[in-house]
């Protein structure tokens, strides 16, 4: 095989010379983590609402509900990314869509929507499922000693569901930090990224993304563990998910 | 899509059946000859390098030098139906695809310089070009300094985005330095407003602002990142019967009339797709680098003097 | 904000967009769901199977794949792949191996691991009791898994082998990072050639939304089905 590796090249000053490769690398984790986790924000909080509407008694939410997850679901991450970095701002009023343009963090924010609102449908539909899950009997007693809609949601159904998916929507935040791969399309300088363009200063291709595949690794173990003992605290005794 | 991969200009010419030269072939002659094929890597959007025309069909300038060594391989290898597949490549897989065999030559417009050298071979120099910045007319941007603190793009994988981002350490400037895939994905990002510049090789500058849809709008930068450096058709390294192959073919070609010819094809006349001009008549330089062909990477050495 | 839209760019680039780039995103798509679901139903027999050794390949090699971005996975491969056929044939340099070919190995490796995971519980699924029964009648295990188990496996799971045959189908844009021409590759390559990203990756999110609800739409029928003859 005629490929010369130097597993040293870690060490090396980046063209830039802010740091070594290793350091680049480590900057790329660090996007990627903070993109993970901003989307994700934007995951959780638009899964829920969606995937609640999608359990209401009224029949336009649930079609709302439908609509918004059919259209995120079904269109590639890619397309989304670039839609919301290339096209929304076309769209946009002109002065307003000159300054979101020249925002200095515009890939990232594009990203961080695109990836938001696409993870989101997948988290709407674990949430009504989980809520779904439950047994009618809970809802009816909530209604039965006469709470509202919200505080039936509230105090009986919501504190259940989100027990039941736990699991799910560990694998969907994983998922999440995967996802954050393609945002190098749009100039995000994540983990992926940085390997790349450590390929191209160093020409070292397979150490570059050696490295890349390892921290991943790592990173997915980790949420992986942590996400195991929070649910082993979360779990009820006796209910479903508890042990 | 089998169009793209697998076929390229089938030759189908006179019979010719006899084995190539009796000493025994090595490297990539030898992978030609034993699969009846070569792979050229083209770029997308390298205008008038090698870039897709109407028909989405590889062109350009590099290409037609990449057919003609392809001619003189299938005159070495006494074969006339060698097929020419054709593979895409971007800045930032060309070096690993040619390193790891995928395609054979890549026809485009690569800088020759003596870091890659230690990973890639060059055969004789087909351009030369300095690296500087395009920007709006209308943004005032004329020296490197005036970057400062803004967003930059430049393409991932070239020898520019390498030194845009040394100039900025350099200088402290601040920039916020953003990598895009290919060059027509760069300059967008300046057409849009997205980047405020795109630092590249003048001439890709030159051709991607005459094809913008108001050429007038765009200015190229005086300062420049660099000298005017070498472009070269890549090939692997260490693979001497090979590049001794593609060095006499090149050399022949920019030494003849018809070397003039093409680079006149290419450079002031109107071009694919769109029936462009670039108007950039043969230098002093570029004189030179025909005149007495060289693979050299520094860029002193085409100094014409 | 419409006003100044150009359909024209879309009509005139239709041929190859659907010819060229949908043929190429389509037998990517098919050719990767086949032969990943058949290794993918390997793995799973292998992770399922008493051997220790075959199980713990299996769970590190889908633990890897689930592990990892595909985008990662699209360049490593790629670039890879010839130093891996080298290998394996002792050739004196690396294969060649094309972006063609490369991007149809990286998808079934890659969709394997998730095949696998669905068939595990395909297989998971059929009761226990039917396959001792095999065993009863005088079964070997090659005939237990392929005339008992499997065709169940495989018709419970039809399904969600379905939805993640659409995954896939979407996936296959990612290829665009290696500047192959699959279906968003060719509406990028003519968004920027005439500056028109804007009509061109709207109308690429129409076709892709158009052709996966279409295909949900029709899952959803027969998961609907086959849950009633079941």
């Amino acid at each position: 095989m005629n490929y010369n590796w130097n597993w040293g090249i870690f060490w090396d000053q980046t063209p830039d010379a802010t740091g070594t490769y290793f350091g680049s690398l480590m900057s790329g984790l660090q996007v990627t983590i903070l993109l993970a986790l901003c989307a994700w924000f934007i995951a959780f909080v638009m899964g829920s609402l969606i995937g609640i509407m999608r359990t209401l008694p009224a029949r336009w939410a649930v079609f709302v509900g439908n609509a918004y997850i059919e259209m995120f679901r079904n269109i590639p991450l890619l397309v989304q990314l670039f839609i919301w970095f290339f096209v929304v701002p076309e769209l946009l009023p002109g002065d307003l869509g000159i300054w979101i343009k020249q925002l200095r963090n515009g890939p990232f924010i594009a990203a961080m929507l695109g990836l938001g609102f696409y993870m989101s449908s997948r988290v709407a539909a674990q949430i009504t499922a989980g809520i779904n899950a439950l047994p009618k009997g809970q809802r009816m007693a909530g209604t039965a000693i006469g709470l509202t809609t919200w505080q039936t949601y509230r105090y009986i159904l919501l504190p259940l569901a989100y027990r039941i998916i736990f699991p799910p929507l560990t694998s969907e935040f994983l998922n999440t930090i995967k996802n954050t791969a393609p945002a190098l399309t749009i100039g995000v300088l994540e983990l992926t990224a940085r390997a790349r363009s450590m390929q191209e200063f160093s020409f070292q291709v397979f150490e570059a993304f050696s490295a890349a595949a390892a921290i991943y690794l790592v990173l997915s173990a980790v949420v992986t563990i942590g996400m195991r003992i929070i649910e082993k605290r979360l779990a009820i005794p006796g209910f479903n998910g508890g042990k | 899509m089998k169009r793209i991969f697998l076929l390229g200009t089938m030759i189908a010419a006179a019979v010719c059946t006899t084995q190539a030269g009796a000493q025994e072939l090595t490297g990539t002659l030898k992978k030609i000859k034993d699969s009846g094929a070569i792979t050229i890597g083209f770029r997308d959007s390298s205008v008038p390098f090698s870039y897709l025309d109407d028909n989405q069909k590889p062109v350009g300038f590099a290409m037609d030098i990449c057919y003609k060594i392809v001619d003189a391989v299938k005159k070495e290898l006494k074969n006339d139906k060698i097929e020419v597949k054709l593979n895409p490549v971007t800045s930032a897989t060309r070096i690993p695809l040619i390193a790891n065999g995928t395609v054979d030559l890549e026809c485009g417009s690569t800088t020759n310089n003596a870091d890659r050298q230690k990973q890639v071979a060059f055969t004789n120099t087909h351009f030369l070009t300095a690296s500087r910045f395009v920007s709006k007319k209308a943004s005032k941007l004329d020296k490197i300094d005036d970057l400062k603190g803004k967003s930059v793009v430049s393409t991932s994988g070239t020898t520019n985005i390498k030194q845009l981002t040394e100039a900025n350490a350099a200088r402290n400037l601040g920039i916020n330095v953003i990598p895009a895939k290919d060059h027509a994905e760069a300059f967008l990002m300046v057409e849009t407003d997205r980047a405020v510049a795109f630092v590249m090789d003048d001439i890709l500058l030159a051709s991607l602002a005459a094809g913008a849809r108001d050429p007038n709008a765009y200015v190229i930068s005086k300062d420049a990142f660099s000298k005017p450096e070498p472009y070269g058709i890549m090939l692997r390294k260490d693979d001497a019967p090979f590049k001794k192959v593609v060095d006499a073919a090149t050399a022949e070609l920019y030494k003849s009339p018809e070397g003039a010819k093409i680079y006149d094809k290419w450079f002031t006349q109107k071009i694919p797709p769109k029936g462009l001009n670039l108007n950039v008549p043969m230098g002093a330089e570029q004189k030179k680098a025909f005149a007495s062909p060289s693979d050299s990477p520094d860029p002193d050495a085409y100094t014409a003097n | 904000m419409f006003s100044n839209f150009d359909y024209d760019v879309i009509w005139r680039s239709l041929p190859y967009l659907f010819q060229q780039g949908m043929v190429f995103t389509l037998t990517l798509t098919a050719i990767a769901t086949v032969f990943g679901l058949i290794l993918g139903t390997l793995i799973a027999m292998m992770r399922l199977s008493s051997s220790a050794v075959l199980s713990g390949f299996a769970v590190s090699y889908v633990n890897l794949m689930r592990s990892l971005p595909l985008v990662l996975v699209i360049f490593l491969f790629y670039f890879l792949m010839p130093y891996v056929g080298q290998w394996i044939i002792r050739s004196d340099q690396p294969v060649q191996v094309g972006a063609y070919a490369s991007t149809i190995v990286t998808f079934t490796l890659f969709e394997a691991a998730y095949f696998s995971e669905i068939m595990r519980a395909g297989i998971q699924s059929v009761p226990r009791g039917q396959v001792m029964a095999g065993y009863a009648i005088g079964l070997n295990y090659r005939e237990v898994m392929r005339r008992v188990v499997l065709p169940q496996a495989f018709r419970n799971m039809l399904p969600v082998i379905f939805t993640q045959t659409i995954v896939l189908f979407q996936d296959t844009s990612l290829v665009y990072v290696l500047s192959i021409t699959d279906f968003l590759g060719a509406a990028s390559k003519v968004a920027q050639r005439d500056g028109r990203l804007t009509e061109m990756y709207l109308f690429a999110a129409l076709v892709y939304f158009l052709i996966c609800f279409t295909a949900s739409f029709f899952v959803k029928r027969l998961q609907k089905r086959i849950s009633i003859i079941r």
